[in-house]
């Protein structure tokens, strides 16, 4: 893989104690990656760091072997959405589009064409106030690529919308993304987004970068507990209970919910609730030795109360993390 | 040391030479033993010490009692004409202090309209009362104060959750309850903050006690008395006692304003206004609020009916026998007439101009959130000259500037131009510097960053983002202190040269010389600029 976007060594420090980095990661022309992680880990940060509105202390970042790490943000080429949008209220939606078009010849064609793709032709004249959530942030999209960006920016880019448009906007964004060809960066906490967004996720802990992957491989072969926990549902088990789900001595063990199933011989317990959802049910099991976890099955292959035996089909063992 | 600190350093030191320095001079020169046992000695400076202090008191009391039950009915209640009147009801606010001063005198005064009314109507040889004394300064700083507390209170109501109303009624509180024990503690800032400031003004007003004071003394009066007796030791103590004060009422309504912010939890639900529903009740409500307008509306009407009085035909009817435009004709013929409109036009332009460069320059500085360690003594500054009145920063620029010595930043601006529009800056900093900073704490952030994004530099993001979404906040700012200059009194009488001699104190030499007429003519002038400019700077 050669890198079109190259970050080695970032780093920025907040506070005493707040540090992100260094982190480093190569990205493919025309990929698009997904910055994932909980509130305080460091992903705003890093995709700001890209954008220029923050200098890092330490590391660099390469882009088609042009190093920007010092450039003002107005010199980057990097196209931005940002959270809110940032859509400027004293300008109408042709006025947004060709803000950053400025010197460049027939703005107002390019702005058209930018709009377009977004399926908002027709719309130069209207106010961004008039605007519905959806059609804003398609017109923040359609002005941060019509300056042709080498690389675009999405801070949380669906985190505004109502969900029941989430799902629609998504496919949409990316058919657009991959129709422009234009590799990616995008900020999120919600790992559904990642992983249907992302041709790679990026999991970030604590200003560090603990994984970057495909989602096949974030979920089946996580480098670290936290991956393996922040990333779809995981039973975390310890002792006997690790040890009967095949986990060596002093290992932790993650298994997801949907790798047990009940069998006529296994690793013994109650069930202590159960949680319909549709296609299937998640059941709460209490094991003898007093482990807690999540079982998923058919809606009818237990009732509470009932004892159960449970076997796994598939586990991931991690050394037991320092305290 | 960045460039973003260089500037923050300069922005510091030009302010405080400007704002903090005059103060500090006047200080140290207020430390002579003979001037201050003078002071204390006197019994006349503690008798206008304490009239300061009660006069503001009482404008306080008074001020709150005609404003606060008008915000009420024109926010809670519905009746016809609410909106016209509602806005009418603020019309004391667009008439500079002086000019309303001057009103008054025209139409409660002794030889004024009331007065001559009310002998014709009894046949009376003298002028039934003299508009003197702390009663008549009562009456003045009420009629153009209340509009503080009107329009404070109205916002708070505005800004009130229904739904705890509701709420308190359903937990079985009564209306006086729930006025009592809801309403009032949730609109408690909005009255702290109407208190503050008309206490404020009150202890500065300078018009209303010169033209109406006859022997009662206040402080302000007293300083400027002491000044033009030649006694400047004396009136260097006087203006630090009264430095002194306002600080302290400052520090102490401060305290009492609290800082619980009172935040409601939901979003709130702007309270529907009741309609008053019995006919004769309305009828009542609306012919009431309609005779308010009027009376509010009569020194404005009063001003343009003198103005209209030639000079020497008006002397004991009732009303004035011949009107004509003769006085606004010899204002703009008469070069000497027309010397103090165009100084107090171009003093006020430029003196807003500055404020606003100086404002847009704090903005620019604090905006970054990188960490600001000059934010708080920019801010400070640029609010400390609202802490003192307008005589007490006379008086220190006037100690300051009066000495020529360029090695501690002293140089002789007393007797020049330069003076007056210094003063004006000065004063009108914190209105202007209110505005610029608050219209800067609405641009979000992220607009700066996606211009820059798309490729402005720095200039072209302030040309093309932020200045754009500052408009309003220019204009107010701007039209606010251009007005305050225009209508100055307060600075001017201490700090004019004939050569730059502003309106007010062109007014002043008319009524001395009995020329109500020219007065009044003036006036007109200055209440019509005022409203004019602030409509214009209000509407954008």
């Amino acid at each position: 893989m050669t890198a079109f976007l190259a970050v080695e060594g970032l780093a920025k420090q907040w506070a005493h104690t707040v540090t992100v980095g260094p982190v480093s990661f190569d990205i493919a022309r025309g990929e698009i990656v997904a910055l994932l992680g909980p509130s305080g880990s460091g992903k705003t940060t890093i995709l700001r760091l890209l954008a220029g509105f923050e200098t890092p202390d330490a590391g660099r970042i390469v882009v088609e072997g042009d190093e920007v790490s010092r450039m003002p943000p107005a010199r980057r080429r990097f196209g931005m959405v940002f959270q809110h949008y940032a859509l400027f209220p004293h300008l109408d939606v042709g006025e947004n589009v060709a803000f950053g078009l400025r010197g460049l010849a027939d703005p107002g064609r390019k702005a058209g064409e930018a709009l377009k793709l977004v399926d908002l032709a027709g719309f130069e004249r209207r106010k961004v106030q008039e605007l519905s959530g959806g059609q804003q942030q398609r017109v923040a999209l359609a002005r941060a690529l019509a300056p042709e960006p080498r690389v675009l920016l999405l801070d949380e880019p669906l985190s505004n919308l109502d969900p029941a448009l989430r799902e629609r906007t998504r496919r949409e964004l990316r058919g657009l993304i991959q129709r422009v060809g234009i590799t990616t960066l995008f900020v999120t906490h919600e790992q559904e987004e990642a992983f249907d967004l992302g041709d790679r996720v990026a999991v970030l802990n604590a200003g560090r970068l603990e994984q970057l992957g495909t989602p096949d491989e974030l979920y089946e072969r996580p480098a670290s507990l936290f991956v393996a926990t922040f990333v779809g549902r995981a039973n975390v088990l310890r002792g006997p209970a690790a040890r009967a789900f095949g986990g060596r001595d002093g290992e932790v063990v993650v298994v997801r919910p949907e790798r047990l199933r009940f069998t006529d011989a296994g690793y013994p317990g109650v069930v202590r609730e159960r949680r319909y959802t549709g296609p299937a049910a998640f059941f709460l099991v209490e094991g003898d030795d007093g482990a807690r976890f999540e079982v998923q099955a058919e809606p009818d292959a237990a009732r509470v109360g009932e004892r159960v035996y449970v076997a796994a089909s598939r586990m991931i063992g991690f050394a037991e993390p320092a305290p | 040391m960045t460039r973003k600190q260089v500037g923050e350093l300069a922005l510091t030191a030009l302010l405080a030479w400007l704002v903090l320095y005059p103060i500090a001079i006047l200080a140290i020169d207020a430390a002579d033993l003979d001037a201050i046992r003078a002071f204390v000695r006197r019994p006349g400076e503690w008798g206008a010490l304490w009239a300061s202090f009660w006069i503001s008191v009482a404008s306080v009391v008074l001020a709150a009692a005609v404003g606060v039950p008008l915000a009420f009915l024109f926010e809670w209640l519905e009746f016809p004409g609410r909106r016209t009147l509602g806005s009418l009801i603020a019309l004391p606010a667009v008439l500079p202090p002086f000019v309303g001063v001057i009103a008054f005198l025209f139409l409660y005064g002794e030889s004024g309209f009331v007065a001559r009314a009310v002998q014709a109507l009894f046949g009376l040889e003298q002028s039934p009362w003299r508009l003197q004394g702390a009663g008549a300064i009562l009456l003045v700083h009420t009629y153009s104060m209340y509009v503080y507390f009107y329009l404070f209170t109205r916002a708070g109501l505005a800004k009130l959750d229904w739904s705890m109303l509701e709420a308190a009624q359903a937990l079985g509180a009564g209306r006086w309850t729930t006025l009592r024990r809801v309403t009032l503690p949730l609109i408690r800032p909005s009255l702290a903050g109407a208190t503050l400031l008309v206490f404020m003004t009150a202890l500065g007003s300078f018009s209303a006690p010169y033209v109406f004071g006859g022997g009662f003394r206040v402080m302000t009066t007293q300083i400027v008395a002491s000044k033009l007796n030649g006694d400047l030791e004396l009136a260097t103590v006087e203006t630090i006692v009264l430095a002194l004060v306002a600080v302290g009422g400052l520090a102490l309504l401060r305290r009492g304003e609290g800082d619980d912010v009172l935040v409601a939890l939901g979003k709130g639900t702007a309270p529907r206004r009741r309609p008053i529903r019995q006919a004769g009740v309305r009828g009542l409500a609306t012919a009431a609020g309609w005779l308010l307008a009027l009376l509010l509306l009569l020194p404005h009407l009063t001003l343009g009916l003198v103005s209209l009085v030639p000079y020497g035909t008006w002397t004991t009817e009732t009303l004035p026998p011949v009107v004509s435009l003769v006085n606004y004709e010899r204002l703009f013929a008469e070069p000497a007439r027309l010397e103090p409109l165009l100084n107090s036009w171009w003093m006020a332009a430029v003196s807003a101009g500055a404020a606003v460069a100086l404002a847009l320059a704090a903005g620019e500085l604090l905006r970054r959130r990188s960490p600001a360690a000059w934010r708080h003594p920019i801010e400070a500054l640029l609010a400390l000259p609202w802490a003192l009145p307008g005589t007490v920063f006379a008086i220190a620029l006037a100690a300051t500037f009066g000495v020529h010595s360029p090695l501690t930043l002293r140089w002789v601006l007393v007797g020049t131009v330069a003076i007056l529009p210094l003063a004006y800056l000065v004063r009108n900093l914190p209105v202007t510097g209110r505005a610029i900073l608050a219209g800067y704490r609405q641009i979000d952030p992220a607009l700066e960053e996606a211009a820059a994004s798309l490729g402005a530099g720095r200039w072209a993001a302030f040309r093309r983002v932020t200045l754009p979404l500052l408009k309003p906040a220019l204009a107010a700012g701007g039209s606010l202190a251009f007005v305050a200059a225009l209508g100055d009194f307060v600075t001017s009488i201490v700090l004019y040269t004939y050569d730059n001699r502003p309106i007010s104190i062109e007014i002043m030499s008319s009524l001395r010389v009995s020329e109500l007429g020219i007065a009044a003519a003036f006036g007109v002038i200055l209440m019509l600029a005022s409203a004019l400019v602030l409509g214009v700077g209000a509407r954008r």
